[in-house]
């Protein structure tokens, strides 16, 4: 009678406890940055974890975050070895982390843009500069810590009017990630937004974007951003030339529907010295000190 | 005719709140709001409750980690209200308690990363603050007889526990099972900035707009905080505390490295890290000052002063719905579920859901502590008033609650409030998060910025901005001879 139910009830203690596998001293632990919805995310990291583990022979495991911030202290706490990082995200990680290396960046990676996107009804057309009838709308950044999604937009905003965003629109907010952003705007909750233009690409392919409502005002001239970036000590840890390995097996990801879900065309070699331009802008705006 | 103290100040905070509106920044941006919030209340009746499969093991963590936290904090902050009478000890409680769970978790977060301690402290810190203020107070309210009766050389701690803790046991009791409930919200709660428990994937769920998912997320956690009464008894509440620890799930490895970094380089101001001295320090502070704690602490008192007199008004509205001096049983029983519900939402939640739905502005936070609050306070203004008992001839109606109930339960409704003032600023704070421009926000921001030094100065601004008006909210009830209650 007793055995049962203590067995019943250990059964069910495994079963919950079952869903947090151990993570080990020589587990390889990576993150990103949540710039997109989470199931999109999960989707292709596990993904990714799924084919390092398989090229490295090493249990390569993929943990979420919920703030870039997050994804950076997590870096630089050493509980997570490698991230995907955005530009900015990238320069703070590496500024924290002496002897951590950018390895590589998406093809798309070298130019990236930001689409600066409006609702229909205020009757903001596309155009070659960022329009004046901007003055007094409300507009919403991505998450705070986004390259695309705020220091970038921040960056020629400044440049285009010479103030703060605060004093151009009459609300300034943050929508937390890309995705979100297009929501807002084809929601009309913000009348202008900008965001990573991989995802309103990606987005209206896939037939996500009700264009009746929203279109892309203005696009900016491109800037480098995401980057796979490592651990200085990952060698010492798993054993000489893993980081070599590493940037191996990631530049030669090629399986199409992985790749897709980034989506960048292919990885390409990176280094600390190509995200030189956002260091300088993110200081320029105050954001790194 | 002179008017009654306790309506001066009543009408006196009426205004500030009216002052507080001009300047406020009220709005519902979202072009379509009511097309949401119809989805929303769809998404409430077609619950999902097999999305996830991670959604049981949420609920277990959530669990575990108020168990824990609350466990802890009950038992260190009875040890600390025996020490109640230092000064030193009152100061730390009344520090640590105005600071938000929170914030304590993003502070952990920091050097602990997604370790199950990040959580647990979060939730004992500050109610151990809590519970050593109460639990004070409870033990000096108690007839002091027994204790001379004691053999002299008794010990304090023989008193304590021989002739005061067994006349105040029940009541000690009630409050730390309340302060469970409590921990539950905290817990799930703490899921937004990371750590794995229900408040995790309620927000994932929200911002992709699967409110199915999200609505079978709220349900079962009112069914959890509903049936307390239920599952945690005498016998199975030591069983629980038992096996909480070991469901908090695994994490990672703490380093040691990163919690003395955190104390010796990170909360260090920066013009003092890289060497620029005094004068440096002045200059950094005042652009702190200037740029984040002084914008941050002025919307922080706007909307603080409007959530708490739309809170007020919202309880004077609802107690009549489980008043037994009002309608009927049927009405009554809705009027209880329609108040539970609203009390055992979260505000953070609330907040987090009517933003998502109405778009950025005070609007959804003032509405949301509004409703939080003012179920809190409509429900025990409701119950205290089923025990006035009233003269057969009274009044029915209108003219029964406007001069029969209200003048009768003024005073208590009046210390209530003043009660949850703190609580409502504390709340207000950590809104900022969610993207309404109070202190929270320019929190969130520095840590965004990793620029810890500006985070820790802005917490302290909110904990002792905290203290200052839970200050002034003992002085006015002194002055207005309010009872105040230890019960919310």
């Amino acid at each position: 009678m007793l055995i049962p139910l203590l067995r019943r009830l250990l059964l069910s203690l495994s079963l919950v406890l079952a869903p947090v596998s151990m993570v080990t001293a020589d587990t390889f632990v990576f993150t990103a940055i949540p710039d997109e919805d989470e199931t999109k995310l999960i989707e292709r990291f596990q993904g990714v974890a799924d084919y390092l583990s398989q090229q490295l022979s090493v249990d390569v495991r993929y943990i979420p975050v919920k703030s870039y911030a997050a994804a950076v202290s997590a870096f630089r706490n050493d509980q997570v070895q490698l991230a995907w990082f955005g530009g900015l995200s990238g320069v703070q990680a590496r500024r924290l982390v002496p002897g951590s290396l950018a390895l590589a960046q998406g093809e798309e990676d070298q130019a990236f843009e930001t689409y600066f996107i409006a609702h229909r009804s205020t009757g903001i057309e596309p155009g070659t500069e960022l329009p004046q009838s901007l003055r007094g709308r409300t507009f919403t950044f991505g998450s705070k810590g986004s390259t695309s999604g705020r220091l970038m937009p921040e960056f020629f905003l400044r440049e285009q009017f010479g103030e703060a965003p605060e004093s151009i629109f009459s609300r300034v907010g943050f929508s937390g990630n890309h995705t979100r952003t297009l929501r807002l705007v084809e929601a009309g909750t913000f009348e202008v937004g900008a965001l990573n233009f991989k995802v309103w690409e990606k987005e209206l392919a896939d037939g996500n974007v009700d264009t009746s409502q929203v279109q892309v005002i203005w696009k900016t001239p491109g800037y480098p951003d995401y980057q796979w970036t490592v651990r200085g000590d990952v060698d010492e840890r798993f054993g000489t030339g893993f980081t070599d390995r590493l940037r191996t097996a990631l530049l030669n990801l090629d399986d199409p529907a992985l790749l897709a879900s980034f989506p960048r065309s292919a990885f390409i070699p990176a280094s600390n010295a190509d995200y030189e331009s956002i260091r300088a802008v993110a200081e320029a705006i105050g954001i790194l000190e | 005719m002179p008017l009654p103290a306790t309506v001066r100040v009543s009408l006196l905070f009426l205004v500030i709140a009216i002052v507080a509106l001009a300047f406020s920044d009220v709005a519902i941006t979202a072009s379509n709001p009511w097309r949401d919030l119809g989805r929303f209340f769809l998404g409430m009746l077609t619950p999902d409750f097999f999305s996830y499969e991670g959604l049981a093991t949420a609920l277990v963590r959530t669990l575990a980690f108020a168990f824990v936290g609350v466990g802890l904090g009950s038992v260190c902050g009875f040890g600390l209200a025996l020490l109640y009478r230092w000064r030193a000890v009152r100061l730390c409680s009344a520090f640590v308690r105005a600071i938000h769970e929170l914030f304590w978790a993003l502070i952990f977060l920091q050097f602990f990363g997604f370790h199950p301690l990040t959580g647990v402290l979060a939730i004992a810190i500050p109610y151990t603050g809590i519970f050593a203020k109460v639990y004070s107070e409870i033990l000096d309210d108690v007839n002091p007889q027994a204790a001379h009766l004691l053999p002299r050389g008794s010990g304090t701690l023989v008193s304590y526990l021989y002739a005061r803790l067994p006349q105040c046991w029940a009541q000690i009791r009630t409050y730390t099972l309340y302060r469970l409930e409590c921990g539950l919200r905290s817990s799930a709660i703490l899921g937004f900035v990371g750590l794995p428990t229900l408040g995790y994937y309620l927000e994932a769920s929200f911002s992709q707009g699967q409110y199915s998912e999200a609505g079978a997320m709220l349900l079962l956690f009112y069914a959890l905080i509903a049936t307390i009464p239920v599952w945690v008894r005498r016998f199975t509440l030591p069983l629980y505390l038992a096996a909480a620890p070991f469901l908090l799930g695994e994490g990672f490895a703490i380093r040691w490295g990163n919690v003395e970094r955190f104390f010796t380089e990170d909360i260090v101001p920066a013009p003092l890290r890289n060497g620029d001295g005094w004068s440096g320090l002045q200059d950094w502070l005042a652009d702190v000052m200037v740029n984040q704690a002084i914008p941050g602490i002025w919307n922080t008192l706007v909307l603080t002063q409007l959530s708490l007199v739309a809170t007020g008004m919202l309880a004077l509205v609802t107690f009549p719905l489980i008043s037994r001096h009002f309608g009927g049983p049927i009405r009554r029983g809705s009027g209880h579920i329609f108040l539970v519900v609203m009390r055992s939402t979260p505000e953070y939640v609330l907040a987090y859901i009517l933003l998502q739905l109405w778009g950025p502005s005070m609007l959804p936070a003032a509405v949301a502590l509004a409703l939080h609050n003012g179920g809190i306070i409509g429900h025990l203004l409701g119950r205290h008033s089923s025990h006035i008992g009233l003269r057969s001839d009274a009044p029915i109606g209108l003219n029964r609650y406007t001069y029969e109930l209200v003048p009768r339960l003024y005073r208590s409704f009046l210390a209530l409030l003043f009660y949850r003032w703190e609580i409502i600023m504390r709340e207000t704070a950590i809104l900022g998060i969610l993207g309404i421009y109070t202190l929270g926000f320019y929190v969130d921001s520095a840590i965004q910025n990793i620029q810890f030094d500006r985070a820790l100065v802005l917490i302290v601004l909110t904990a002792l901005l905290n203290i200052g008006v839970d200050k002034l909210s003992r002085v006015i009830r002194r002055r207005l001879a309010l009872q105040t209650l230890p019960t919310c």
